[in-house]
């Protein structure tokens, strides 16, 4: 078999597990928009603070320490003890439930029936105090994330397809692990809101807001939920991330990776989040592999997200699953 | 009332003909927040804890106290010219940046209000030409030497020669980390070996792409010039394809402790050069931790003290005070302006003997500087990773580029500035 072809069979595998972690930050957005119709910029910050508090519990960290020390002249860093990962994953789930109920009480609930421009901006100035605030809470310096997560080169793939074609193909083990856990994460979504009550009154809501209120469900309640999923998912997309390069504040950049999948795979569709991820990523590296390094000088997927997201757009504009918008007169 | 209007007019004349300010302003244009936040916070944390220490150990320099005003850049061009322009009428001496894209927007600024902008290991290379950069320094060392002295060090690593040897290149997509690539082409085509050039994107989370093609194409030797995330990244994906730790060497802004300690173990042996010393190995750490530490006047909280960004921010503001103090014995005065604190950097005499006065034997080459050489010795030392005991150990002795490659590429990017700028050469 030509040596371009193993090649671009690898960078395709790798694209769709890069599609995945780009599917796992898109995800929390689809939420939150489809429920309420808001897209949250802090989505990445979300993650970010996510991540941060789930290092910090973890470790031990004592929250607020620098200022503290400003106040009382002593220096604490770190509580005695450490706590374990899955411990800690879920109590900093649990401070996402918190952050969620806060939002709902001092943000959303004020700024009901106001237009989505005006909900978008809120969403912009809570992404910027949700970054300071993990700032201040936690420190701005590169904390090391290790839940377990196994990483580096999957020996079983390397070695079958080096005795299948004469060359190893590359997988990271974290990868493949945040495959599984997106899968997992998508069936768990949809059983949540095909079965059970909460989940088919965030079904209401998402379909028509005004019927839903009509018929007795909570739209306070319903945002407290679907952003404290919004949180979780954005803690998971957090330790995926934030275990390949470290819990640091350009984590919250990740947010840049899903908006060509959300352009693609539509606002409003979770299996749009995941196909999109998987489009865009594994477009993107097929073009660097093929086109991008070998004429255009690399460094080209970038902008080629999002030239893929735009030709979508262009024929399709609600993205691929996206409900189409038929507005009569 | 004839009195007083008379003691407030000499009092008025008295303040506006005595020196604007009894103190020396050196400002730090730092990035404590956004997405750089974990590297600028520790090289400003040894900038402010540097003249602490002068201020309290010995009253400032020459007898005048240091002011060091902090404004927040983020890393962000735009941010880090309007930090210029809100300081430079502070009575403000000189400028430290730590960002190649605003020192590109500063060079012409401080040119015109006279300023002088010292950017050690960063910034335009071709600066170190006074010739045409009348208030620009970056010695000891710029991205033109680091290239030089990395591809000597991977010589010797050869064997001696890198004839057939193929080195990659992983850089920042931007002004910065394009900066290495002509120097390595003219070496590449001098020393017989193949450059691949491999690109990443701001800000560098996602090296998928880059990494996937290093595992194919089998480079010998990989040479990095990242910044921020993009170094913790790369040090993980080259684990992960388990290229040898030992033959991946970055430059000084992809040698922190921050790089390394997010791979663990395995990141053991990933090399960086630095143009200055590392680790609590110095007398000077001792007066920092007895008269700035437990005097409660620290940046930060301490515990940065002695790794490599720290030590770097610390050796900016001791060549910015030495160059003080050179300006003051020039001129005489303590109270020294800008221009004559350029003056002070035009003629900085640093020896290993003032070095040792300092508290800082052998943490830096000593620096003579000139009228046309802004650039200094352009040697540098090469640390390994000792992930074990989570420092960097020495791994060489200093390395001095090769200036007969170097040189002649400074000469003709910065004739060409020159031309651009209609600016004529001076020191002739």
């Amino acid at each position: 078999m030509p040596d371009i072809v193993l090649y671009a069979a690898e960078v395709t595998l790798n694209g769709l597990m890069a599609g995945v972690l780009y599917a796992l930050v898109a995800l929390g957005f689809v939420l939150i928009f489809k429920a309420s119709g808001i897209f949250n910029y802090a989505q990445g910050v979300l993650a970010l603070f996510a991540a941060l508090t789930l290092v910090g519990i973890q470790k031990g960290q004592v929250p607020f320490a620098h200022l503290l020390n400003a106040m009382t002249g002593k220096h604490y860093t770190n509580f005695p003890w450490e706590v374990p990962a899955l411990v800690a994953i879920l109590l900093a789930a649990g401070v996402m439930v918190v952050l969620a109920i806060i939002i709902e009480k001092l943000v959303l609930k004020h700024l009901v029936n106001q237009a989505p421009i005006i909900l978008f901006m809120a969403t912009i100035g809570m992404a910027y105090f949700l970054e300071g605030f993990g700032d201040v809470m936690w420190g701005s310096d590169i904390k090391t994330l290790d839940v377990g997560l196994p990483q580096g080169i999957n020996e079983t793939i390397d070695s079958v397809t080096y005795n299948m074609f004469g060359y190893g193909f590359f997988i990271d083990n974290l990868d493949i692990v945040a495959a599984v856990v997106a899968v997992l994460l998508v069936a768990a979504l949809t059983v949540f809101s095909q079965y059970s009550k909460q989940g088919r009154a965030l079904r209401a809501v998402a379909d028509d807001h005004q019927a839903a209120l009509s018929v007795g469900i909570s739209l306070r309640f319903i945002w407290i939920l679907v952003w404290s999923i919004a949180g979780f998912v954005a803690l998971v997309a957090g330790i995926m991330w934030g275990s390949k390069s470290g819990v640091q504040f350009s984590l919250s950049l990740i947010a840049l990776k899903a908006l060509p999948v959300l352009m693609l795979g539509g606002f409003t569709s979770i299996p749009g989040a995941i196909v999109g991820g998987l489009i865009i990523g594994v477009g993107e590296k097929l073009f660097e592999l093929l086109i991008g390094a070998p004429f255009l000088g690399g460094a080209t997927e970038n902008w080629f997200a999002y030239v893929l997201a735009l030709v979508f757009l262009v024929f399709r504009p609600q993205g691929l699953f996206g409900e189409k918008i038929i507005e009569r007169v | 009332m004839k009195k007083t209007f008379t003691a407030l007019v000499a009092a008025a004349m008295t303040l506006t003909t005595a020196p604007a300010f009894a103190e020396l302003v050196v400002p730090n244009l730092s990035y404590r927040t956004g997405p750089y936040a974990a590297n600028g916070i520790p090289y400003a944390d040894g900038f402010n804890d540097y003249f602490t220490l002068l201020n309290e150990r010995d009253g400032g320099i020459g007898g005048e106290m240091v002011r060091v005003p902090e404004c927040e850049t983020a890393y962000n061009t735009e941010k880090g010219v309007e930090c210029y322009e809100s300081t430079k009428g502070d009575g403000a001496l000189a400028y430290n940046p730590l960002s190649t894209g605003i020192t590109y927007q500063l060079i012409p600024k401080v040119t015109a209000d006279g300023h002088v902008l010292y950017t050690p290991g960063y910034g335009r290379t071709s600066a170190a030409n006074g010739k045409v950069f009348e208030w620009v320094f970056n010695y000891p060392a710029n991205y033109w030497d680091g290239a030089s002295i990395i591809e000597q060090y991977l010589m010797g690593k050869a064997g001696g020669s890198l004839e057939g040897k193929k080195i990659a290149l992983v850089y920042h997509n931007s002004a910065y980390g394009k900066e290495p690539i002509r120097t390595l082409q003219e070496l590449a085509k001098r020393d017989g070996f193949e450059l691949e050039l491999l690109p990443v994107d701001h800000p560098g989370q996602e090296q998928k792409s880059q990494w996937l093609q290093v595992r194919r194409s089998k480079p010998d030797f990989v040479i990095m010039y990242g910044w921020g995330v993009m170094n913790q990244v790369a040090i993980q994906e080259a684990v992960n394809i388990r290229f040898p730790m030992e033959n991946f060497v970055g430059i000084w802004w992809s040698g922190s402790e921050n790089d390394v300690r997010s791979a663990g173990d395995k990141a053991d042996g990933y090399t960086t050069v630095s143009f200055h010393g590392t680790g609590m190995d110095f007398p000077v750490y001792g007066d920092i931790q007895k008269y700035v530490i437990d005097a409660g006047k620290a940046a930060g909280a301490g515990d940065e003290v002695g790794t490599m960004l720290y030590s770097r921010g610390m050796y900016a503001a001791m060549i910015i005070s030495e160059a003080i103090r050179k300006a003051q014995e020039i001129h005489g005065h303590s109270a020294v302006t800008p221009a004559e604190v350029r003056d002070g950097f035009e003629q900085l005499d640093l020896t290993e003997a003032r070095l040792n006065e300092l508290g800082l034997p052998n943490f830096a080459q000593p620096i003579q500087a000139t009228c046309a050489d802004h650039g200094g010795p352009g040697s540098g030392l090469m640390y390994k990773w000792n992930a074990a005991d989570g420092k960097w150990d020495a791994a060489s002795d200093w390395i001095s580029a090769d200036s007969s490659v170097i040189d002649p590429l400074i000469a003709e990017d910065s004739a060409a500035f020159a031309k651009e700028n209609n600016i004529a050469e001076r020191c002739n």
